[in-house]
């Protein structure tokens, strides 16, 4: 008997689809064929490990991988990778990615007019612990425009990447800040139609996070798909 | 208490400083993987078929004897230590990608199935608010014929958006060329996984 027990199936909403025509990039890329429906097998459940160190040391702190200190305002972001279950998922890969505080990234194709800041990357990644815990080090990113519609802007936000225990567990995501005004506008947010769905993808402040006189905290909790009780078709 | 999992947002174009790590495309760990060594390679297409510069692929594979390095997979095959089985690449300005890597051997499927040798593969870009999921298969597998996959795939010729062809030989490997096309005509069958 070679069946698992595959992943559970999200519900409609609860992710965004491929075509959205208020996200303007997603017109050509967006595949329109309906999609072949996979029941999964050990092709689907298996995935790499991080455990063993493989994808190099943890960057946690993004404030200290230049000679100064970047400018902006310092917080800490931390929370747990679990599953839907409420299971924490160890030893999987965490990376992030962002935008410095004036809302500008260490890319190439990155040419709006808001300075760099030669103290800040904008990248870290770190391996979860045994409860499934991260945490990082790093600056408020800056809101930014980009050319969707005129005058539109990204509301502030940072990319998180997730592989989870198995080849169907995986996201990348951003994570978004309370009461931002600009949620409002954002149509990469507002892609996903479930409002609770949503709600999941703003952080929320933590005073206990926070380290006196030091750094803002933020929480991030991020639920991966989780396990099927019993293999389908048994 | 079910929790609401965490929705998938695109990688947006500026990725690469945080996520490119070229060297995540030898899987071979520079040829001390077992089995026959393959480089596979395409492009990534729009629906006008100009060039995706700004995407990232991943693949996940099982090693030469048909086994992933996983706890999960509890076949009786050998491990080898030099293949984890997992790449990733960005493709450059004209959307190319590619991977160092050997032939996967044949992993089961569901019930008494057997899978034909394929490569797990997922893309993410600007514009896909979700990554794309497919799989690579290799042309004149006997296995392909009965793959369960493959065979659910009606029509024949949407079936070959999944089959690399043996384009040439480079040095002691073969190399397999795959194009995935996000949309339009000769759209690569992703898959709801």
């Amino acid at each position: 008997m070679t069946d698992v027990a595959g992943y559970e199936r999200l519900r409609p909403g609860e992710d965004p689809p491929y075509l959205d025509r208020d996200y303007g990039s997603t017109v050509k890329r967006a595949p329109l064929q309906k999609l072949l429906r996979v029941e999964h097998t050990i092709s689907e459940v298996t995935g790499p490990s991080f455990e063993d160190g493989w994808a190099g040391p943890d960057k946690a702190d993004l404030t200290r991988q230049h000679k100064s200190e970047p400018l902006g305002e310092r917080m800490i972001v931390a929370g747990r990778v679990l599953d839907e279950h409420g299971r924490p998922v160890p030893g999987t890969l965490v990376e992030l990615w962002q935008a410095n505080s004036a809302g500008r990234y260490m890319h190439e194709a990155d040419q709006h007019d808001a300075p760099l800041d030669p103290n800040f990357t904008g990248a870290g990644q770190v391996v979860t612990n045994a409860n499934g815990e991260y945490r990082f080090v790093t600056i408020i990113p800056g809101a930014y425009p980009w050319r969707n519609t005129h005058n539109a802007w990204r509301a502030q936000h940072l990319h998180f990447s997730v592989f989870g225990s198995g080849f169907a567990a995986r996201v990348i995501t951003q994570m978004y800040f309370p009461g931002d005004p600009l949620l409002e506008y954002d149509p990469i947010f507002h892609s996903v139609s479930d409002a609770a769905a949503r709600e999941r993808l703003v952080s929320r402040y933590d005073p206990n996070l926070s380290v006196a006189e030091w750094a803002l905290g933020y929480r991030f909790d991020i639920v991966l798909r989780g396990r099927s009780a019993t293999p389908a078709g048994i | 208490m079910r929790l609401v999992p965490t929705a998938s947002q695109t990688a947006g174009p500026f990725f690469k400083f945080g996520l490119d790590h070229p060297e995540w495309s030898d899987l071979t760990q520079a040829g001390k993987a077992k089995g026959e060594p393959i480089r596979i390679e395409g492009r990534v297409l729009d629906g006008d078929g100009a060039p995706v510069p700004d995407a990232l692929l991943e693949i996940w594979q099982a090693n030469a004897a048909g086994k992933y390095a996983h706890t999960e997979d509890r076949q009786e095959k050998p491990i080898d230590r030099s293949f984890r089985g997992f790449g990733r690449c960005a493709t450059d300005k004209e959307g190319h990608w590619h991977f160092t890597t050997i032939k996967p051997g044949a992993v089961p499927g569901r019930g008494n199935a057997m899978q034909a040798p394929h490569i797990n593969l997922r893309v993410f870009a600007r514009g896909l608010l979700k990554h794309v999921t497919t799989r690579l298969y290799f042309a004149e597998e006997p296995l392909n014929k009965t793959d369960p996959v493959l065979s659910s795939i009606e029509d024949a010729a949407r079936q070959q958006t999944l089959i690399a062809v043996a384009a040439r030989q480079a040095g002691a490997s073969m190399v397999y060329r795959l194009d995935i096309r996000l949309q339009g005509k000769d759209e690569t069958v992703f898959f709801d996984v």
